[in-house]
């Protein structure tokens, strides 16, 4: 099932706002998870199974390292 | 051929714990390694931890928690029949740390083995006492998780040793009329063997991201089972007490659980993580702060490294 890219980025404001208390409004594509939105490596795992969750996508840990902003993971999604 | 008489029901009878006296804080580690309060409060949820004198052994914790629960039984060290031990973190393989406990108990003579299940390791333990005793193989059984993590972390590793710690838990379980320990639920994923280590054969390492995603996603149903299998409906539960591995993944397990009104363990703020000893652990120093009455139903849920892991409910005495 597609999404497109604006799917795919309220989705993750949604799930970041729960997981992180980030302001869905503050989600912004070329947001750093760590330098803008203080989000750390234990949060992203929970991103990423939340993610999968919604977008049927799975995100491995080993990959974790190299999605650095939001738009890196809607690509990822993307692409799968 | 003949059998034991076998009994009804085994249960807890009694809980004792042991903690060494030096309390290492967040800010002992900060002027040792470069990390901060805050980090390892938001990471781990640790405030502070005991660390073992460096002449204190795994075995000496393991005589103080288990002497203390067997006072508590009322029990004489002749009545027990059974010591088992769960624990990882002897220096020395040989001898067996559960028969040199029950020497210096003064039990004479108990079967005595150790248990390694890591830190699913007193689930595992409590698990066989209870068939031990419900078949009749023994009829009051000690059982402790003892651990000195300490001997086995790199304190220049940022990301180890601000989690593990030392310390004691145990419990005596007699033979009963009614059950008062739920069938356990236990399993392994030895596959994930290489997820948590003994880095060159000294230090503890696991691999932060990949063990989170399996204690938060993969958990919850062994808990459940637990739950299931004794017949325990999740809101009939007074408190569950999962090992003390990290709080966030304490917490994310407890919110899958459907038991709101449960008193959740916390013990890892201010024990750190303990391996086998979290569990007897928390649920002693609970009971010691009469957070849990008499016939409260508690959820327990062991998991580490193999990777392992074992559930099952107790009814407290």
């Amino acid at each position: 099932m597609a999404h497109t890219d604006k799917e795919i980025l309220d989705g993750l404001a949604e799930i970041i706002d729960e997981i992180a208390g980030v302001p869905a409004g503050e989600v912004t594509p070329e947001k750093s998870f760590v330098d803008d939105l203080d989000i750390d490596s234990l949060s992203m795992v929970e991103i990423a199974v939340a993610a999968q969750d919604k977008f049927g996508v799975e995100i491995p840990d080993d990959q974790l390292k190299d999605l650095k902003t939001v738009q890196d993971v809607i690509t990822y999604i993307q692409k799968q | 051929m003949k059998t034991s008489p076998a009994s009804p029901g085994a249960r807890v009878v009694a809980f004792g714990e042991y903690q060494p006296a030096n309390v290492v804080t967040n800010h002992d580690l900060a002027a040792r390694v470069d990390t901060s309060d805050e980090w390892i409060r938001s990471r781990v949820g640790i405030a502070e931890r005991r660390i073992a004198s460096p002449d204190e052994s795994v075995t000496d914790m393991a005589v103080a928690a288990g002497g203390k629960a067997l006072a508590a039984s009322g029990l004489t060290p002749e009545d027990i029949d059974l010591v088992i031990v769960a624990t990882c973190t002897q220096r020395d393989q040989i001898p067996n740390t559960s028969a040199s406990v029950a020497a210096r108990l003064g039990i004479p003579a108990p079967g005595a083995f150790d248990v390694n299940a890591a830190c699913a390791g007193f689930c595992y333990a409590l698990g066989v006492a209870n068939d031990a005793v419900r078949s009749g193989s023994a009829r009051h059984a000690l059982v402790i998780g003892a651990e000195k993590l300490s001997d086995w972390l790199d304190w220049d590793d940022r990301s180890t040793c601000v989690i593990f710690a030392d310390g004691a838990g145990a419990v005596v379980v007699s033979a009963s009329e009614e059950p008062g320990i739920g069938p356990v639920v236990w399993g392994s994923s030895g596959d994930r063997a290489d997820k948590i280590y003994l880095r060159d054969h000294k230090y503890i390492y696991q691999e932060g991201q990949t063990v989170f995603r399996w204690t938060t996603t993969e958990l919850y149903p062994v808990a459940l089972e637990a739950l299931e299998r004794a017949g325990v409906a999740p809101e009939e539960l007074t408190a569950f007490v999962p090992h003390q591995a990290n709080l966030r993944i304490v917490e994310a397990i407890a919110r899958k659980l459907g038991a709101p009104q449960a008193i959740i363990a916390r013990d890892i703020v201010t024990a750190g993580n303990t391996s086998s000893a979290s569990i007897p652990l928390a649920l002693a120093r609970m009971i010691e702060r009469g957070e849990l009455p008499s016939g409260s139903t508690v959820l327990t849920l062991g998991f580490g490294a193999g990777l392992t892991y074992a559930a099952q409910v107790l009814r407290l005495p």
